[in-house]
């Protein structure tokens, strides 16, 4: 893993093309860093294994999934899966292809619950090799937009259209409260590292900070500039594409659309709206080029930088570091919908819009990243 | 190509109450609407006044996230399909309401009208005839306030309601059937600006005025007397009339139950104006709402459309069904196209009129009835495919109108509707 002085993004580079059937509308790595979920349009969620290049598909949703949460038993070992990729990148050096001999350790056993367009949410079993639905809840009305795991791995919080954010058993599936005061659309939820509080970001660019002791929202932070109300169309256009904290919990990040110019061909431009927690102060990170389009995720890496990906003409990760200007951007081979950052902060991964989940490693050494194709030009 | 005798060139776009009266001048050497009705139709114009309202939805709406779903498809997208009113037949579960209505509509599931732009595909949907060169046809609601209308009536026959602008005539619409039976459009739903008395002129002031612009234009007519002169004498009456009803655009007056019912947004208040001037007697209204052009994030935008359209639409039938007009009323929900069955890169959905859905109601419909059909994930038409020109003549058939017969502008015989197409007789009944 990059250590946080080695944590260089200009060593971002493609290391593989996970593909799926379909074009993808979510990824996420477990938390051992050894798979990668990526949920395609046809409402499969296909399980890549980076270590055996195994593929499992966990078929069950009969709509598009954009939610994926794990739920580990016991610690996971993201070290563990890093010391062995390094073990057999050893020994391919050394002896070439009896490096194919050495046997991946057992998969860590996790459960996965991933939420779809239906309103409904499924519990699997992640390291099954032949996964199946072990649960299912009819979660929301409308659809789950987003869903997370507790730090502790007792509560799942779900969030949709609906305007509801919800806590489930991790355990079993039941309901354990119903949170309440958005207005519209809920797009994200993220639990505060400390498992106290609950975030949630709506269309309107409105973030709830909820206790969870007492199920109460503690207050409200802007991130407004990431909506807007498109007068020429009578529609409204924004949200939380992406939310997530860094691992202290001392920051929050926002990923989504400003800037509408025309909400019906999606003329705008990504915004990253970073929040300084205790505070609530927020930043605008901004790509440092004119990229139209939409910051579909966003994640901390753990060296302190916010990595954020996007779509529209094109696809992109753009990398800040310390400044509001990104310091440095990858060109993705075709626009992406959303962004998955290995444990280790050692890859990342995009959900293409051709099927493709192109993997990049961050690790030092090798080539940059290929650029990738230009965008397609407007018709 | 020729102008139409009465077509209006002027720059006149604000609608006051001098220019609302004077869009209805009349046009001369027309058949009335006597020499187009069916026969068997006669007795029941006369019984029973016949109208139609039109729902545009601007922009091309999906028939996939409407009429037309595809659930679990490559072209599906993430939306279920759900159960009617009808056994049998599904529609998008964005239309909980509608589906409940399903046992007064039917739906036409194979339009193609191969026109992909909108100005021509919305021109294509209201003439019923592809533009040609040289000639411009009148639009539905030109044809019905030309066929459907009378003399007397109190209001315009031709009224289309649009989300916002200002409210001014649609010069163009009604062609060689005359400014008469052109749109007046009501922008926003608002009323013609200046239709009511000023405040500072008083009752006896304003009718002794009127009295003397009589007696001066009578004595004007006495020795000037022509078509345009008849006509523009009789927009003032028309005035005095429209003036005495309107009340028709005081929609605070309703019951607020029913303001609920329709939606308290722009779009609810204007399908509750449409019911108000359908009831008072306006022979065609359009209604446009906007906006469905959604090559960005189709699937969220059309959560937020439809979910618009859909509580007040059901309202409306259920208000017109209640009122004993959805036997004279023939409803359409239309647009300029439908839209790919492909999924861009942004979620989005293009523009497509190879395979896509109109939906209707009320007066001379068959209800329940789905005719056409289109293929798995709906990219082409398998059955019964039809175009504008069918539709067309389905909806003047629907109202009792004989669509084969012609009009006389200059004494040139015009189909009514397009003589290449012919009625979607299932649909009729």
């Amino acid at each position: 893993m990059p250590t946080a002085s080695q944590f260089d993004p200009a060593n971002a580079r493609l290391e593989r093309e996970l593909k799926h059937p379909r074009p993808l509308t979510a990824c996420r790595f477990d938390p051992s860093g050894r798979f990668l979920f990526a949920a395609g349009e046809d409402s499969v969620v296909r399980r890549f294994d980076l270590l055996t290049g195994d593929e499992a598909a966990f078929a069950g949703h009969r709509s598009w999934v954009r939610g994926i949460a794990f739920l580990p038993h016991g610690d996971p070992d993201p070290a563990g899966v890093a010391a062995f990729e390094a073990a057999r990148l050893g020994l391919a050096v050394a002896a070439g292809p009896a490096a194919a001999t050495l046997r991946p350790p057992a998969a860590q056993p996790f459960t996965v619950v991933s939420g779809d367009y239906h309103g409904k949410l499924v519990w699997w079993r992640g390291d099954a090799a032949a996964p199946g639905p072990l649960r299912e809840v009819a979660a929301h009305d409308g659809w789950v937009r987003a869903v997370a795991a507790s730090p502790d791995g007792k509560l799942v919080a779900s969030c949709g259209n609906d305007h509801l954010v919800k806590l489930w058993s991790a355990a079993d599936g039941e309901p354990v409260r119903t949170l309440e005061g958005h207005d519209c659309h809920v797009y994200n939820v993220a639990f505060h590292p400390s498992g106290a509080r609950l975030a949630s970001a709506d269309l309107k660019g409105v973030v709830k900070d909820w206790d969870l002791a007492t199920g109460k929202p503690v207050r409200d932070l802007d991130a407004k500039a990431l909506h807007k109300y498109d007068t020429g169309f009578r529609a409204d256009i924004g949200g939380a594409r992406g939310m997530a904290f860094d691992r202290s919990g001392g920051r929050l990040a926002c990923a989504g659309i400003t800037n509408v110019s025309n909400a019906f061909a999606g003329v705008g431009n990504p915004l990253v709206v970073a929040f300084d927690w205790a505070s609530g102060k927020a930043r605008h990170l901004r790509p440092k080029e004119a990229f139209q389009g939409t910051g579909w995720g966003v994640a901390f890496h753990p060296a302190g930088s916010v990595v954020a990906a996007g779509g529209g003409n094109g696809g992109r990760v753009w990398f800040w570091t310390g400044d509001d200007a990104s310091s440095h951007a990858v060109t993705t081979p075709v626009s992406v919908r959303d962004l998955a950052l290995a444990p280790l902060g050692d890859r990342l991964a995009v959900a293409g819009v051709n099927g493709v989940a192109y993997v990049y490693t961050l690790r030092p050494g090798g080539p940059p990243a290929a650029k990738g194709n230009p965008p397609p030009k407007k018709k | 190509m020729p102008r139409a005798a009465y077509a209006c060139h002027s720059p006149e776009h604000r609608l006051s109450r001098r220019t609302f009266l004077g869009s209805a001048l009349g046009a001369a050497g027309v058949l009335g609407a006597g020499g187009f009705a069916s026969a068997a139709a006669n007795a029941d114009l006369a019984r029973a006044r016949r109208r139609v309202l039109v729902v545009f939805l601007h922009g091309g709406a999906s028939q996939l996230e409407t009429w037309d779903p595809k659930p679990g498809t490559d072209t599906g997208g993430p939306f279920r399909a759900i159960p009617t009113s009808v056994p049998g037949v599904h529609v998008s579960e964005l239309l909980p309401h509608t589906a409940r209505q399903m046992h007064r509509m039917a739906l036409v599931r194979g339009v193609n009208t191969a026109e992909d732009d909108h100005g021509r595909g919305a021109q294509i949907m209201m003439t019923g005839r592809r533009p040609e060169a040289g000639i411009e046809y009148p639009h539905l609601g030109a044809v019905a306030a030309k066929l459907l209308g009378a003399d007397g009536d109190e209001l315009p026959g031709h009224i289309e309601i649009h989300a916002g602008g200002g409210s001014g005539f649609g010069r163009k619409d009604a062609a060689f059937l005359g400014p008469r039976y052109a749109s007046v459009g009501l922008g926003d739903g608002k009323p013609p600006a200046e239709l009511l008395r000023p405040a500072g002129l008083t009752e006896q002031a304003d009718r002794r005025r009127e009295e003397m612009r009589k007696r001066l234009n009578d004595r004007f007519l006495r020795s000037r007397r022509t078509a345009a002169t008849e006509a523009y004498a009789a927009s003032y009456d028309q005035a005095e009339r429209v003036f005495r009803r309107a009340g028709v655009f005081a929609l605070e007056k309703e019951d607020p139950r029913t303001v609920d019912r329709y939606g308290r947004h722009d779009f609810g208040r204007h399908l509750l104006l449409a019911r108000r001037l359908l009831e008072a007697g306006v022979t065609y209204v359009k209604v446009s709402h906007t906006n469905y052009d959604t090559h960005h994030e189709n699937f969220d935008f059309h959560i937020e459309q439809v979910g618009e359209f859909d509580r007040p639409f059901a309202a409306l039938l259920d208000d017109l069904a209640d009122r004993g007009m959805l036997d004279t009323t023939l409803v359409v929900v239309m647009a300029e196209f439908g839209r790919t069955p492909r999924i861009n890169h942004l979620y989005g959905r293009d523009h497509w009129s190879k395979a896509w859905s109109v939906a209707l109601a009320g007066c001379g419909v068959h209800r329940g009835a789905v005719v056409g059909k289109t293929n798995a994930n709906g990219t082409a038409v398998t059955d019964r495919e039809v175009n504008a020109g069918h539709l067309f003549h389905t909806y003047l058939r629907a109202v009792g109108l004989d669509p084969k017969k012609n009009f006389y502008p200059n004494d040139r015989p015009i189909p009514v509707a397009d003589p290449k197409a012919s009625a979607i007789t299932e649909l009729l009944v």
